[in-house]
């Protein structure tokens, strides 16, 4: 099957040319219902998780609940291997670790992404988020991801 | 005077409502408590178009089944609480040994193996009803005793005797 079959990969040859990075989150129903989407950072691609009601796990605090945290520090590991790779198809997720290092107060919160090893079928991903404070992450994330088409698909 | 505990239907209406219902996330997720008791905890996370990862496929993201095992490890971790503990989750891992099919509802089934004073340990698989065909395998630990105040659900293990 042709790389552009898949309507993920179909919109980000459209976003190489027009740059607009928000839009490769359209593409994925769960980002949209989650409010998760690249931005351009200042010479990075950055992920945002919008701030909704929806993101709450603990309403006392309040905090945020904690697989929103993973599940962002996972789409912002795809959007950067998306976008700062030649990836030709949609990356596999094999495992995640993820840390949580501070409870996340019901603000936006913002994740970056960098590749820490790239084989020819895997790679591995380290991811951190925060909110106000760069300096102070609430969680960081490692993850394997399967890059190469012909291998057994697990999820996304 | 009966327990709400020492009924079934009783226990997971009241796990229903304190591990999901009143947890905006869990509910918006549409968790569904389906077995609780003494150190295990299973939820359903039911399959639905929002939740996709891959457009292409139908496949689920992992985000959905991340706090699906989040939620269900932290329930396990509840029911072990012999003293009320605010509680948080300190690492979670999670292996995607398969995709989940599309369409299909995921079952979570959590157990909080060990508690010690300041740190509870659980692992978890998920599975579309055969325990032995897993989607995804996890390993949680959580950290007892941090701040905030204590929540409902994070004291009833004081309760939940069987």
């Amino acid at each position: 099957m042709s790389a552009l079959a898949n309507p993920l990969m179909a919109r980000l040859a459209e976003v190489r040319k027009s740059g607009d990075v928000a839009k490769i989150a359209e593409a994925i129903p769960y980002a949209r219902w989650m409010r998760i989407a690249p931005e351009n950072g200042t010479g990075e691609l950055l992920t945002r998780m919008r701030y909704h009601d929806d993101l709450v796990g603990n309403t006392f605090l309040p905090a945020i609940h904690g697989g929103t945290l993973g599940a962002m520090l996972e789409m912002a590991a795809i959007f950067h291997l998306l976008w700062e790779t030649d990836t030709e198809t949609v990356p596999k997720i094999v495992n995640i670790t993820v840390d949580y290092l501070r409870s996340a107060r019901p603000v936006d919160v913002i994740a970056c992404a960098k590749v820490t090893k790239q084989g020819r079928r895997m790679v591995n991903v380290y991811a951190e988020a925060w909110q106000d404070d760069r300096a102070k992450p609430v969680a960081t994330a490692n993850a394997h991801f399967l890059i190469k088409s012909d291998d057994a698909p697990p999820s996304l | 005077m009966t327990s709400p505990f020492s009924d079934r239907d009783q226990r997971i209406a009241f796990f229903q409502q304190w591990f999901s219902d009143t947890i905006p996330h869990s509910k918006a997720l549409g968790l569904k408590i389906i077995a609780v008791r003494r150190g295990f905890g299973s939820m359903q996370l039911d399959w639905r178009e929002e939740l996709v990862g891959n457009p292409e496929t139908g496949v689920l993201a992992g985000g959905p089944l991340t706090a699906l095992m989040d939620s269900c490890c932290g329930m396990s971790v509840a029911t072990m609480l012999t003293e009320p503990k605010p509680f948080a989750t300190l690492d979670l891992r999670i292996d995607y040994v398969r995709p989940a099919t599309p369409g299909k509802a995921v079952i979570a089934e959590a157990e909080c193996y060990r508690v010690t004073h300041s740190v509870a340990f659980t692992r978890a698989f998920a599975h579309h009803g055969d325990p032995k065909d897993p989607i995804a395998a996890a390993a949680g630990t959580f950290m007892l005793g941090t701040k905030g105040e204590v929540t409902r659900p994070q004291s009833i293990g004081t309760e939940v005797k069987s």
